[in-house]
């Protein structure tokens, strides 16, 4: 008996003996990855790129974080990050927060309540303008509801909002929110950040490379593996595939490798690891409701019927990319509708393109318009390709609906003004969602007083049930309210959805531990817990 | 001479005076600054942030209290601070310079080394099948965009060594900058090389026609003497004209060579200053390569007296 147990454990050791290594993260080693563009500063909070939050999350810690080994955000999985743990009040209008003791800045300062106060006082504009941690804050339309930041000591610090708000753990969450000191002017921060993270910056050389290294203190003891993080700015396309493929970086920049261009990776590099997955970045078009005739919702409604998203995505991705509407859909996004109520909206309308175009036709005829009377548009989107591709095909489907438009590229440095002012009568954009929350899409793209609300839609009904949505702690009653917005605005061709874009990201196999996450890219850049398996 | 030298000298200044302000105002003719593009590039489009920061900048001074501070700097040796990276000019500008002027300078070198001797050889052994193969050459030099081909020598780099010569590092030494530059170097230095052997060969062509060359032959001169010492000495007059314009082309003409080899360069680094409208930035490299240009021809001017000795220049 006593052998036949002895034989057992010994049998039980070695075949998990055998399979250890396996799962044994190594230290040490430099990641090396291609960066696709310069980032306009390093400074996370004043940008709204993955190019800056890829390489600089890293440097940074949040209060709390989407579960970076889960591959979808989502409220419930959030875990603590400099917050230990938190609590709401019985009214959820205060969200109070333990913080962690010990942590320091890379500068050796300790952390602290103020600093948490500090940024987001720098976020919502009511910071000191003598260090002026945050220059310009795109995201200030989160925080509509915070009221008030107040500290308790050291280690407390409360967020007071106007009103209940589930959402706003989630916002906090995001990889736009990380926490700045006090005592660092915004200048560094967008040149040499200082933050509580796994890696500090050791040279930030524009148009030339991030280098990051090993936060020797980092206060999550045992991470982060990696000595390094080399990031490579390299502006062509062509010449980052070629250096993933001879070796040079270890990783892609995130989504850079298209479906055309996946099969040559593959085939140049065997051991290459690759993964598709949303980006919750979705193409859209601007309809202009102020300049006529678009003022007429029947012309938009005949421009809706024209559109045929799958040839969209067969043309731009080969049939990968999501159809979706104002929500990223499941089930890579949390809140989006099911596909069932997809189909029934104006413009998805997937085997019945031709009956749907004949709809629009007939309304654009009742209009006065028609095969020798034809609708002139201009089309405006910016003048770089992911634009300018949508924008084109866009052009071919609206000729079936009697709508002849003409392409207006615009320059990068004035796209924003231009839109903004409504200076455009139909235009094609594309716009990357933050975090897979209705708060953040719905308030930043659709509230009829965000400064990011391009087509100057205004439905006080809508705002009213941003607002509903907003405040509704019932998970699926709150799913219901955001379908019937979504509706609503496909009903009113607020912002038509083309499609979400899918793209791969590529690793070499000795790269472990990567978990994209699937309803947005601007989430799981930490790199704490990647390791280079060599 | 001196007198010639004088009026040179001020002519080169009148030049600058003429391009500083060129420069100055198509740079604000060109919609949007830099506090549109730091704002637009978050997505959103706020005045009051806008101001502040062209505030900040100094941008929303009169524009002629601007150049007057820009060239007022620039005559003190300072050329002001970068917008987008916060810092002063000279730290962005200063380390890309060395970078773009090797690969310039090797790319001349390869250019001069093998355009000059196969335009003599093509001319010399004119309608043989060498003067036909360089011909064909001298033709896909100029035909082949510098893109592509940059392209191609990666792909081959790729697929025969498994290695991607792009920079990555900055070199320590000779050999090092050889070996991270000299594939480069070699591309940019193709199409070149291909316009002076094809400008050498014509030129040579007809001064190989010339009596004195006929008279050298007949008195028993060297092929060697005749074709170097005689012939291409009197040769290279456009010939060195055509080199000091490619030195000035490959001044600031780097752009594609800099972006498919991935080189940290000058060029490179000027049209992401254009894009985002980084005035002190753009200004001072464009004056630098203005300066460059306009020193380059004063000097091929000068070696024209040395090539042929009858040229003088008048005072």
């Amino acid at each position: 008996m006593r052998l036949g147990l002895a034989l057992a454990a010994v049998f039980f050791a070695a075949s998990m003996t055998a399979a250890l290594p396996g799962f044994a993260q190594k230290q040490g080693g430099t990641l090396r990855i291609s960066h696709r563009d310069n980032p306009p500063s390093a400074s996370i909070h004043e940008e709204s790129t993955i190019s800056v939050v890829a390489p600089f999350m890293g440097v940074f810690n949040n209060l709390v974080i989407f579960d970076p080994q889960r591959k979808i955000n989502s409220p419930d999985h959030i875990v603590p990050d400099l917050a230990e743990s938190w609590s709401w009040n019985d009214d959820r209008t205060r969200l109070t927060f333990k913080l962690r003791q010990g942590v320091k800045w890379h500068d050796g300062k300790p952390f602290t309540a103020a600093d948490v106060k500090c940024t987001w006082d720098a976020v919502m504009d009511k910071g000191d303008e003598k260090t002026e941690i945050v220059r310009k804050s795109p995201r200030r339309i989160w925080y509509i509801n915070l009221k008030n930041v107040a500290t308790n000591g050291d280690n407390e610090v409360t967020f007071e909002l106007g009103r209940p708000q589930p959402s706003f753990l989630s916002i906090l969450a995001s990889g736009y929110s990380p926490v700045y000191s006090c005592h660092v002017p915004g200048r560094t921060m967008r040149t040499k950040p200082i933050g509580t993270g796994p890696f500090k910056v050791a040279e930030f050389k524009r148009n030339e490379s991030i280098k990051l290294v090993r936060n020797p203190d980092y206060w999550k003891k045992g991470r982060p593996y990696l000595d390094a993080i080399d990031w490579t700015i390299v502006p062509n396309r062509s010449t980052r595939m070629l250096g993933f493929q001879s070796g040079q970086f270890d990783m892609t920049f995130d989504s850079d490798v298209s479906f055309p261009m996946l099969k040559d990776v593959m085939a140049q590099k065997a051991d290459a690891v690759c993964e598709a997955r949303p980006q919750n970045v979705n193409s859209n078009i601007l309809i202009n409701r102020d300049s006529p005739p678009f003022d007429n919702p029947e012309i938009r409604r005949a421009m809706v019927m024209a559109i045929d998203i799958h040839a969209f995505s067969e043309i731009l991705s080969q049939g990968h990319n999501l159809d979706g509407a104002a929500m990223l859909p499941p089930p890579a996004g949390v809140w989006g509708m099911p596909k069932e109520m997809l189909a029934m909206l104006p413009g998805h309308a997937g085997d019945d393109v031709a009956a749907s175009r004949a709809e629009g036709r007939k309304i654009m005829e009742r209009l006065g318009y028609g095969p020798d009377k034809r609708l002139e548009a201009k089309i405006a989107t910016r003048n770089i390709a992911i634009y300018r591709d949508p924008a084109v095909i866009l052009i071919d489907q609206l000729k079936q609906v009697h709508i002849d438009g003409e392409l207006e590229p615009i320059d990068t440095s004035i796209w924003y003004n231009k839109i903004q002012r409504k200076d455009y009568q139909l235009g094609m954009n594309l716009t990357g969602v933050a975090v897979d929350d209705p708060d953040v899409n719905f308030y930043e793209n659709f509230y009829s007083t965000s400064e990011r609300n391009y087509t100057g839609y205004k439905n006080p009904a809508i705002d009213k049930l941003i607002d509903r949505q907003s405040a509704e702690l019932d998970i699926e009653g709150r799913k219901k309210l955001v379908w019937e917005i979504e509706k609503t605005l496909a009903d009113d061709a607020a912002r038509p959805v083309i499609g979400y874009n899918v793209d791969n990201t590529c690793w070499d196999a000795k790269v472990k531990g990567i978990v994209l996450q699937h309803n947005s890219i601007y989430n799981g850049w930490r790199f704490e817990d990647i390791w280079l398996d060599k | 001479m001196g007198g010639y030298l004088i009026r040179r000298l001020l002519l080169m200044a009148l030049t600058l005076f003429g391009m500083s302000v060129l420069i100055f105002v198509m740079l604000r003719m060109v919609p949007g600054n830099i506090a549109d593009i730091l704002v637009d590039a978050a997505g959103i489009a706020d005045p009051k942030e806008k101001a502040k920061i062209a505030h900040d900048l100094g941008i929303d001074q009169p524009i002629l209290v601007q150049y007057g501070k820009w060239i007022g700097g620039l005559a003190r040796g300072d050329l002001g601070y970068a917008y987008v990276s916060e810092q002063p000019a000279i730290n962005e500008i200063a380390p890309r310079l060395p970078i773009s002027g090797k690969l310039a300078g090797m790319a001349l070198f390869f250019a001069v080394l093998f355009g000059v001797p196969l335009g003599v050889a093509s001319a010399v052994k004119q309608n043989t099948w060498i003067d036909y193969v360089l011909r064909v050459l001298s033709l896909s030099g100029l035909s082949l965009p510098a893109f592509w081909l940059g392209l191609l020598v990666l792909m081959a780099a790729v697929n025969w060594f498994g290695e991607i010569p792009i920079y990555n590092s900055d070199p320590h030494g000779f050999l090092e900058d050889v070996a991270m530059l000299g594939l480069p170097a070699i591309v940019v230095g193709f199409r070149s090389s291909a316009l002076i052997m094809r400008l050498t060969r014509s030129s040579m062509l007809e001064v190989l026609r010339q009596d004195y060359i006929r008279t050298a032959r007949s008195k028993g001169a060297s092929m060697a003497a005749v074709n170097f010492k005689h012939a291409l000495r009197n040769a290279l007059l456009p010939v060195v004209t055509i080199i000091g314009i490619e030195a000035a082309f490959l001044v600031g003409g780097l752009i594609v060579t800099e972006t498919v080899f991935n080189i940290p360069g000058i060029a490179r680094f000027l049209v992401e200053a254009i894009l985002w409208r980084d005035y002190p930035i753009v200004q001072n490299l464009v004056m630098l390569i203005a300066i460059v240009v306009v020193t380059i021809n004063f000097l091929v001017d000068m070696a024209y007296m040395v090539l042929d000795p009858r040229i003088k220049f008048a005072d």
